[in-house]
């Protein structure tokens, strides 16, 4: 073989080996479980989970989950996103705001928010307010520090040229620091979207009210290993699916800023 | 500005928020029961409870710990052979692939089923949830490597094993330690997390009962021991990277 075929050989193996990978491992749980080498309530076949997909898709109960589970992401998100990038273009912005937020910020960073859910139970009770205001706190730190950095490294040159140009402040911030800033507050953004579907996915357990996550944990609770399999299979797709739209909405709304760099 | 008026600075925000949440509680404002005063909260770490929560809080992070260090050598170990060869990328990368954006807290219910409600079960869930982050970083990172490097140390001898210790993993490494520090913040979400839906024991269990019980002082400080574990592990962690980092930056 020359050495151009050997490439064009690792080439197609690195493109389609994974896709192989998947099937065949696929293809052994499924024998696996047929051949009962291990008990299905352990590991249900692949076959009875995608059947069990179907049957919940088809009574409802599977789009009503996505949608709960999915609604309470998004609201958190979308709440974090507004207030976070607000917060951080204050922080940048103004110095009295910095000086209380900074310590508050930073300490609030690198704890696991997540432990405060009992406290965000006993304010907010069990329903939707209480999970969203959750989602919200346990993302709004990542969102603020992103979007304070960002708007803090743009170019100085950059905001004296407006200003010489007699830009107002308001101007300013909206035609030159948001701009400049866009694709790190957008990094932020990406970093904290996990994040909002994990805590959604922890008070639906915790708390109730339906969803993808107070499903799997019921469906544990009465060993129903099919409906806990569906549950996770259905997660990865909604985390494949949202992550993948992130990125294809980065592309769209900052394809001016690599065209133009 | 002096280091010690820095500091001062820096944290009479802090001191003001405690002095805020001190007073709506003790001047009734807010009530007790939905804030204890902080005074309270504090008070439990001198009280009857301190031991159980000291003891709880330990085990939890024992937990933690024990997977941390399977999570940390694997991960690093995976991610280099990833990026290096075309087999194991092939039959590992897919894998990761699938893992990676499924939030891990998925699994608690099926750790549940699979293993129980002890040890097992949730170091092995805070391990597979440390490991995605590392393996990625190390998979980056070893990926990133100049070609120069790995030509001159091939030139000069070196054999592949002494390639990838001596060249890859330390080039890798600023990308790694980054992976390690999501893993950490993720393995106290995990920890917590795990805990809070089911366990017999651990701080997330005792958080529980406590606010089951309504004491609330105890649940609070509970809740701020755990709090002030992840945020120190991770300026520990911090101050070691930039310790382990320092020589490169010149």
């Amino acid at each position: 073989m020359t050495p151009q075929a050997r490439e064009l050989w690792r080439m197609r193996i690195d493109r389609f080996g994974p896709v192989v990978t998947i099937l065949v491992l696929l293809l052994a749980w499924e024998a696996a479980s047929q051949a009962r080498l291990v008990t299905p309530f352990l590991l249900p076949a692949v076959s009875t989970v995608l059947a069990r997909i179907g049957k919940d898709f088809m009574s409802g109960k599977l789009l009503i989950d996505i949608g709960l589970t999915l609604y309470r992401t998004l609201a958190g998100f979308g709440l974090a996103a507004v207030f976070g990038i607000l917060l951080g273009l204050l922080i940048a912005r103004v110095k009295g705001v910095r000086w209380f937020l900074d310590p508050v910020v930073s300490a609030g960073l690198p704890i696991p928010k997540i432990a405060l859910m009992p406290i965000f139970m006993l304010w907010f009770g069990l329903f939707d307010a209480s999970k969203i205001a959750m989602v919200v706190f346990s993302s709004i730190f990542q969102i603020i520090i992103a979007t304070w950095w960002a708007a803090q490294s743009v170019e100085k040159e950059l905001v004296w040229s407006a200003r010489s140009l007699g830009a107002s402040e308001r101007q300013i911030l909206h035609e030159v620091v948001l701009p400049a800033a866009a694709p790190q507050i957008f990094t932020g953004l990406q970093v904290a979207f996990p994040l909002c579907l994990i805590v959604t996915l922890v008070t639906e357990m915790l708390m109730g009210g339906e969803g993808i996550g107070d499903t799997m944990l019921q469906n544990a609770r009465y060993v129903d290993s099919p409906g806990l399999f569906a549950g996770i299979f259905m997660i990865g797709a909604v985390g494949y699916l949202c992550i993948g739209l992130l990125e294809v909405l980065r592309r769209r709304v900052l394809a001016w800023h690599t065209a133009s760099v | 500005m002096s280091a010690a008026q820095n500091f001062l600075s820096r944290s009479a925000p802090l001191l003001f928020l405690a002095l805020v949440w001190e007073f709506v509680s003790r001047s009734g404002l807010v009530s007790a029961s939905a804030l204890p005063p902080l005074s309270d909260v504090l008070g439990v770490f001198a009280g009857e409870h301190a031991r159980d929560l000291a003891w709880q809080t330990w085990l939890s992070l024992a937990r933690g710990a024990v997977a941390m260090a399977f999570a940390i050598p694997f991960g690093i170990a995976a991610g280099i052979l990833i990026a290096w060869y075309l087999p194991v990328r092939v039959i590992l990368n897919p894998l990761l692939q699938c893992l990676y954006p499924m939030p891990k807290v998925a699994l608690i219910p099926l750790t549940i089923i699979w293993l129980g409600i002890g040890n097992a079960s949730k170091i092995s869930l805070i391990f597979v949830g440390a490991l995605v982050p590392i393996v990625m970083s190390a998979y980056q990172g070893a990926r990133g490597v100049e070609k120069t490097m790995l030509w001159t140390a091939r030139s000069l001898g070196a054999r592949e094993s002494e390639v990838l210790r001596e060249v890859v993993l330390p080039a890798a490494l600023p990308e790694i330690l980054n992976g390690v520090r999501t893993a950490l913040a993720l393995a106290f979400i995990l920890i917590v997390a795990g805990e809070f839906v089911i366990a017999n024991n651990g701080v997330g269990n005792l958080i529980n009962l406590w606010g089951q019980a309504g004491q609330y002082p105890s649940m609070f400080a509970g809740i701020l021991t755990i709090s002030a574990a992840g945020f120190a592990v991770d300026r520990l962690f911090v101050a070691v990277s930039n310790r382990l980092l320092a020589g490169r930056r010149s």
